[in-house]
């Protein structure tokens, strides 16, 4: 298969106008004519919808959640970027653009990175004309804050809330044309199929949560903003619905799945407490800007922090990188805290975490300029764990929280499947092997206002399409495949709970397709997974019907799906025999432990065909050229 | 520790529900309450008896899609929390309590603690936004914002759509909810131009939603994980009195 990203040469400047300019256009009265089917509402599903019917096309739109204000940007804390350079600070285009290329490692696109860049300062400018409650300054001006990986403030927020607002916005916008009459909106309902008509994405199939009914959905095309898959390592700081059905079952019908292993580690996260533990919780990455990060110097070391002194504490990352300190990027403060912990030197019960100490902070500045930068984040630590950080240091530990793989897309945002568009975190684009703080938010709008309604309109234009209705043979068998696997779920009746499964497959994913992976790991990862996919199908319990509302049995088919993704993610992480961003291969450092880069053998986008459970998936390669930013070494020292 | 449980189940919409008694013997201080509802239901399903449904998602108190009475309380017993951020060292062992689904005419049970909120959605449709197409805003900083202002709005912004509120409140009001989003809209100057019509369609749609009438008791505030304060209320009636003398 040749993969054709569609990215418009010449200077970089002018792609993505050049482009739209050669983009087909519908007509306005005629855009009526098309449905479009949306499916997930966070930030790019709802904004995309909400966009899409303001232009005139009939919009079905569909989330799991009971509704669509609830999907999972809503828990992004920090900010979104965007390159107004309304500080004077150099900021511009280009450095975002620049910043966001080097961040991802050199494995993102130029051209959709460049367009990204672009777009961010019109998403601000929307965002805002929506009633979004940024911060302000005393003139009334918007305020700006730095962020991680960047030496400019252009990270926008409300509070530690960004996120819900800018989801709020998207949300008020899609209800807006709810009330209109635009959009049909299906709240607590999960597309578990998709429909593809002659080589063409032409609708899904879904599941009503609340009754079970199994229905088709038809249109002229479809675009998944369904998210990310971080709940395969069942803890991460995903929400627990979060899941990989929809993008999954799309890949089964043909669509590639883009650079599966690039998954990205938070370093401060509330660690485990024990078995029972759901999920995890993320504190803001700012609090390493004040507090400092250390375990005891000797393995085994169970003393109170208090009692621990001076001599016989490590602050590691001070130590091992003098310049950045405890603020070195996300994938390097995670490992570094990884390899302590594997000495035997993290503290707490479960020996799994290392500590964050303000004491030095709040000896300097008092407790009070500490309670006024981080109370808010205190106080979510205290309700959590019982302890009061301003006495006590916090202990932390890396959780799972983005994916930067998902369905391959080209420069349209169009799959290798004509019509189905994949939008977001779903998609693989942008981010490259590693995604900088403050981005996620930006992809997501840029993606659901900006682009995909500049770029439907050219396939719509462009296609003749036959009227199908759902008595069409492939409707039927798509039904028929999803109600196979709802019956044979609920009539498996075996031992162990969906959770159970679950938490096993998270446990082997994050032993060795987690935070650093050795090809030894991977192959012994790949040869348990076809074990316990098996012993899942063979033993699950779910019970409960099917014609009613089952949680059970929701997760159940989610967790199925996880078992057929982590093979490939595994799988790709073994193939690709270098180290970048949150991809970390042992076997590929640098002398001072760094991830050591290919950039000879490796410079590609892997996107894996779907050849059936259990077969070897086929790689395809999309080579990616840098003529702008020059691919380097980073180095934190 | 050991709790007794008394919860609310109902198969479906249709069918009633009754209170069940449950002992979870092994709860462990560090859970969240949801945590603690997952150790219960883990132990269900290996009795061969189905979980308790409940509706939950983000874990982080952003989402709001979870909560519950706990003894009456909506949300349970420490203020300015969801459900899911209540840990369990907050109860002691031996204690007994009762869960229930949020009680409102206009939140209908769907299953067990499962509520049906789409009603919470109708009233945003109505007119909780800002009419303001992709594509046609100007630039940020051209629309100024005194920060006294924003600040305000982002108090009532803060809303998670819980339902709480409604679920406390002896009347089933859904004002606290309605006056939230007016006064995060109506203390911008970019929801100036609507406002009025924006009061107007929202309390209409709360009420054909079979919300109750607020009477000024104050449950909600005192519930609301979010903690908005009731003058979101006075500012919902003064913008609904000002609609209705408006002539429109």
């Amino acid at each position: 298969m040749e993969l054709n990203g569609k990215c418009p040469t010449g200077p970089i400047e002018t792609r993505w106008e050049r482009h739209r300019f050669n983009l087909k256009l519908v007509n306005p009265a005629n855009k009526r004519k098309y449905t479009i089917i949306v499916v997930g509402t966070g930030l790019a599903g709802g904004a995309a919808a909400a966009s899409l019917a303001e232009l005139g096309y009939k919009v079905k739109c569909f989330c799991y959640q009971d509704s669509p204000r609830r999907a999972h940007s809503i828990a992004a804390q920090g900010g979104i970027n965007a390159a107004k350079n309304y500080h004077n600070d150099g900021d511009s285009i280009y450095r975002l653009f620049y910043d966001t290329v080097k961040g991802g490692d050199f494995r993102a696109r130029e051209s959709n990175v460049y367009r990204l860049a672009q777009i961010s300062v019109n998403i601000i400018d929307q965002c805002v004309a929506q009633g979004v409650p940024f911060a302000r300054e005393y003139s009334g001006y918007l305020d700006n804050r730095s962020f991680g990986g960047a030496q400019v403030s252009r990270t926008f927020y409300a509070r530690g809330q960004t996120g819900q607002q800018l989801l709020l916005g998207a949300y008020q916008a899609l209800e807006r044309q709810i009330g209109a009459g635009q959009v049909e909106m299906r709240d607590r309902c999960e597309m578990l199929d998709l429909i593809v008509i002659d080589g063409r994405a032409r609708g899904i199939v879904t599941r009503d949560l609340r009754t079970g009914k199994i229905e088709s959905h038809l249109g002229d095309a479809v675009a998944l903003g369904t998210g990310g898959y971080g709940n395969v390592f069942y803890l991460s700081t995903n929400a627990k619905g979060c899941n990989t059905t929809a993008i999954w079952r799309a890949h089964k019908r043909g669509a590639l799945f883009g650079n599966p292993c690039f998954t990205q580690i938070h370093p401060t996260c509330i660690p485990v407490s024990g078995e029972y533990q759901s999920k995890l919780t993320l504190m803001s990455e700012s609090l390493r800007n004040d507090g400092r990060v250390w375990v005891p110097s000797k393995a085994g070391d169970k003393r109170d922090p208090s009692q621990i002194p001076e001599a016989e504490r490590d602050y590691f990352l001070e130590r091992k990188y003098p310049s950045f300190g405890n603020l070195v990027p996300r994938d390097v403060a995670s490992r570094n805290a990884k390899n302590v912990c594997d000495e035997g030197r993290g503290v707490g019960e479960t020996g799994l975490a290392v500590f964050l100490d303000f004491r030095d902070a709040i000896q300097r500045l008092g407790a009070s300029v500490i309670r006024e930068r981080y109370g808010n984040l205190f106080d979510m630590y205290e309700r959590i764990t019982g302890e009061d950080p301003y006495n006590t240091p916090m202990r932390i530990y890396p959780a799972i929280h983005y994916t930067m793989g998902g369905l391959w897309v080209d420069y349209n945002l169009m799959s290798t499947i004509p019509g189905l568009y994949v939008i977001g975190e779903a998609n693989f684009s942008d981010h490259g092997a590693n995604r900088l703080g403050a981005s996620a938010l930006m992809q997501g709008l840029a993606d659901g206002y900006f682009v995909l309604p500049n770029t439907i309109g050219d396939y719509l234009a462009g296609t003749k399409f036959d009227k199908v209705d759902t008595s069409h043979a492939a409707v039927k068998e798509a039904e028929a495949r999803v109600c196979a696997v709802t019956k044979r779920l609920l009539e498996t009746k075996g031992t162990r709970s969906v959770d159970h499964y679950h938490r096993e497959l998270g446990k082997l994913m994050w032993e060795y397709c987690g935070m650093a992976r050795t090809a030894e790991g991977l192959k012994h990862a790949l040869g348990r997974i076809p074990e316990m996919r098996e012993e899942y199908w063979r033993d699950v319990r779910v019970l409960g019907n099917g014609d009613e509302l089952n949680q059970s049995l929701e997760k159940a088919g989610r967790v199925a799906d996880f078992f057929e993704l982590a093979e490939l993610m595994c799988l790709d992480a073994l193939e690709r025999n270098e180290s970048c961003g949150g991809h970390f291969r042992e076997e590929y450092q640098t002398p001072e432990g760094e991830a050591a880069r290919d950039d000879e053998s490796y410079s590609y986008v892997s996107a894996w065909e779907f050849k059936g459970v259990g077969n070897a998936p086929v790689l395809h390669k999309e080579p990616l050229t840098f003529e702008y930013v020059h691919p380097a070494q980073r180095s934190y020292k | 520790m050991r709790l007794t449980l008394h919860i609310w189940r109902q198969q479906n919409a249709s069918a009633p529900g009754k209170m069940v008694r449950y002992e979870v013997p092994d709860v462990n201080e560090h859970m969240s309450f949801l945590e603690m509802l997952d150790v219960l239901n883990e132990a269900l399903i290996a009795k061969g008896e189905e979980p308790v449904a409940f509706d939950h998602d983000c874990r982080e108190g952003i989402c709001g899609m979870c909560g519950c009475m706990v003894n009456g309380v909506a949300h349970g017993p420490l203020p300015g929390t969801t459900l899911c951020q209540l840990h369990m060292r907050h109860f002691k062992d031996g204690d007994e309590l009762y869960l229930e689904p949020w009680r409102a005419k206009a939140f209908p049970v769907l299953k067990d603690l499962v509520v049906d909120r789409t009603a919470f959605d109708r009233i945003i449709a109505a007119g909780g936004y800002i009419s303001v197409s992709t594509g046609s805003a100007p630039d940020g900083n051209a629309i100024l914002v005194p920060k006294e202002a924003a600040d305000r709005s982002m108090d009532a912004a803060a809303c998670i759509g819980c339902g709480a509120c409604v679920a406390m409140c002896p009347n089933a009001a859904a004002a606290l909810f309605t006056g939230a989003k007016m006064a995060h809209l109506g203390l911008l100057p970019q929801g100036q131009p609507e406002r009025l019509q924006r009061a107007e369609a929202m309390v209409a749609q709360a009420t054909a939603e079979g919300f109750g009438y607020c009477t000024n008791i104050g449950e909600c505030e005192a519930v609301c994980p979010k903690e908005i304060k009731l003058e979101v209320i006075a500012r919902m009636n003064r913008d609904f009195l000002a609609a209705s003398w408006s002539g429109r």
